[in-house]
């Protein structure tokens, strides 16, 4: 499989592109678009853990919002009550998702289809208003995080490059451990019971148990988006865990290419630059936007990914 | 007597006020082929899903080399040695035919909770893949994408999967549907070689392939076995051409 395809090539320019970045931003004092792609790094992260379980395992989640949510608030409150270490924020960030997945999870995989939609957003919903009922951290209007994680002179979150790289570095990390978990033996099982529930079961797979963990270790993944974009944002509130973002990671998921490695950060770069370039453009920004989508999910099957992956063969 | 491979022990199963499994026993002994026919509608299908777990009788009990195994789910039933082939075929189509079988083999060797090396590249469980489809004769599609496969094709995966995992016992349900009729020679060239190896209960609706395969047959009309016992002895049987042959008369008649 060492050919070039189209895709290839475009992830690798992207890849070349996110990495120097910082480059042009100081070249061109151009310090907005740092900013903005810090962001989109941080969401490229959070929809890549959203592939792993609705791409390749077949759980279409639409409630991974409440991650970003938990992983933020658990930056954030620690923050308040005086505990600025990143080594223990980002620890507790992570644990906190994984047992929010752990019990969602447990409860959402007895159901199937659209009752697992259903559940997951019902469940990250339900996220959203204990989060708004927090009055001590902010309640609705949030709370903010008047100090980045500290690594200790490890890496310094308060600068902009080196923080864009620390969010960068860990959207890598991510995609290579996705990477190595879908090729393992667990990531063929957990691809198998996508493809086929019932055969999977007959040649000896408990099906929940593989599906738990897979969901775990996405919500986990997701988890550390929300610290990262806590950090970015020097703000947490119940909004990030909105219904309607969960959307927004689905939508950067399906558009860049379902059960690609890196589709979901491609979908995550072209879905946030075309909500800023068209913001920018008119206030009813969304109009254009939804077609646009609807388009490229209708004709593109299997999202530009998949479009490309096509032409480069045809 | 020893102890039976299988022994089924007067299932029942209803479906609101239809008994599809009416006080069912069967014994299979190892090494034996054992053929379950019966006209449409006899409950057949009913029967090997609650063999493999997919159904639970409402009572009665199936026993496994003397361990019961009435209640376990199916993916246990497979850990202690029992296979199955689906009668529509139930494959990863999105996956090569080594990945199929290579699936299978994986789920009988060791833990699958293992994250981080390329299952694809583990020497075990490629040569058993390979192992099994060159048992089947699909040894040079290994690496072909199921759903581009002819349905002949994926019927004989099927069969390499179930073997994959080192069944002691092998449940096949019409493995034969669909095929062609050198196709068919073929399953029952192949299904006469693996009797050597492994019990197979067979379900199956071709006539000739049964009698030439099978050392007992168990003949099911309404959910009942109304007779058991070598092929000479069920040709005879009276009941069974009244009940069965008849019926079968009629079917070839249409069809």
């Amino acid at each position: 499989m060492k050919t070039f395809t189209v895709s290839k090539v475009v992830t690798a320019l992207m890849l070349a592109g996110l990495v120097l970045l910082p480059l042009y931003s100081h070249l061109t004092g151009n310090i907005f678009i740092l900013t903005l792609f810090t962001r989109i790094v941080i969401l490229a992260l959070a929809a890549a853990s959203l592939n792993l379980i609705m791409g390749y395992g077949g759980m279409t989640s639409f409630g991974h919002a409440a991650y970003l949510g938990i992983g933020g608030y658990a930056v954030g409150i620690l923050a308040q009550e005086g505990v600025g270490s990143g080594f223990i924020q980002f620890p507790v960030a992570l644990a906190a998702s994984a047992i929010y997945a752990l019990v969602i999870g447990a409860l959402s995989l007895r159901t199937r289809g659209v009752y697992f939609i259903m559940i997951t957003l019902a469940f990250a919903q339900m996220a959203y208003y204990v989060a708004s009922g927090l009055a001590r951290y902010g309640g609705d209007d949030g709370l903010t995080v008047y100090k980045r994680s500290d690594f200790s002179g490890l890496v310094n979150l308060g600068d902009r490059v080196q923080f864009y790289y620390f969010c960068l570095a860990c959207l890598l990390g991510v995609v290579f451990l996705i990477w190595r978990i879908v090729n393992s033996r667990f990531g063929l099982v957990v691809q198998g019971l996508r493809s086929n529930e019932q055969r999977m079961q007959a040649i000896g797979f408990p099906a929940k148990r593989y599906q738990l963990v897979c969901f775990v270790i996405s919500g986990t993944m997701c988890g550390l988006a929300g610290a990262l974009l806590a950090n970015n944002t020097d703000f947490v509130s119940p909004a990030v865990m909105y219904w309607t973002r969960s959307g927004d990671l689905m939508v950067m998921v399906i558009l860049g290419g379902m059960g690609t490695l890196f589709g979901p950060v491609i979908g995550a770069v072209v879905f946030l630059l075309l909500e800023e370039f068209l913001s920018q453009i008119t206030e009813y920004w969304a109009l254009i936007m939804g077609p646009l989508l609807l388009l490229i999910v209708l004709f593109g099957r299997g999202g530009i990914m998949g479009s490309l992956g096509r032409s480069g063969r045809g | 007597m020893a102890e039976p491979l299988l022994r089924v022990e007067k299932l029942v199963r209803r479906f609101g006020g239809i008994i599809a499994t009416d006080n069912v026993s069967l014994d299979v002994a190892a090494g034996e082929l054992h053929a379950i026919i019966g006209p449409n509608g006899a409950g057949k299908t009913t029967l090997i899903s609650q063999l493999t777990g997919h159904l639970e009788p409402h009572s009665g009990s199936v026993s496994l080399a003397g361990r019961d195994i009435t209640y376990l789910p199916a993916y246990r039933r497979c850990a202690l040695g029992l296979a199955r082939s689906f009668q529509i075929t139930s494959l990863l189509l999105d996956f090569t035919a080594a990945d199929n079988v290579a699936l299978a083999a994986q789920a009988h060797a060791g833990t699958s909770f293992r994250f981080f090396a390329n299952a694809r590249k583990e020497k075990g469980l490629r040569d058993a893949a390979h192992a099994a489809l060159d048992r089947v004769g699909l040894a040079d599609r290994a690496d072909v994408v199921v759903s581009r496969l002819s349905h002949g094709e994926r019927r004989q995966i099927e069969l390499a999967v179930a073997l994959a995992s080192k069944p002691k016992l092998l449940l096949l349900d019409e493995p034969m549907a669909g095929l062609g009729v050198t196709e068919s020679q073929r399953m029952v060239k192949l299904l006469q070689e693996l009797r050597k190896e492994v019990s197979i209960v067979l379900v199956e609706h071709d006539m000739p392939a049964v009698f030439a395969l099978a050392d007992r047959i168990s003949v099911l009309v309404y959910g009942r076995v109304i007779a058991s016992g070598d092929p000479a002895a069920i040709r005879q049987n009276e009941d069974v051409k009244r009940a069965y042959l008849g019926d079968q008369h009629v079917v070839t008649h249409h069809g």
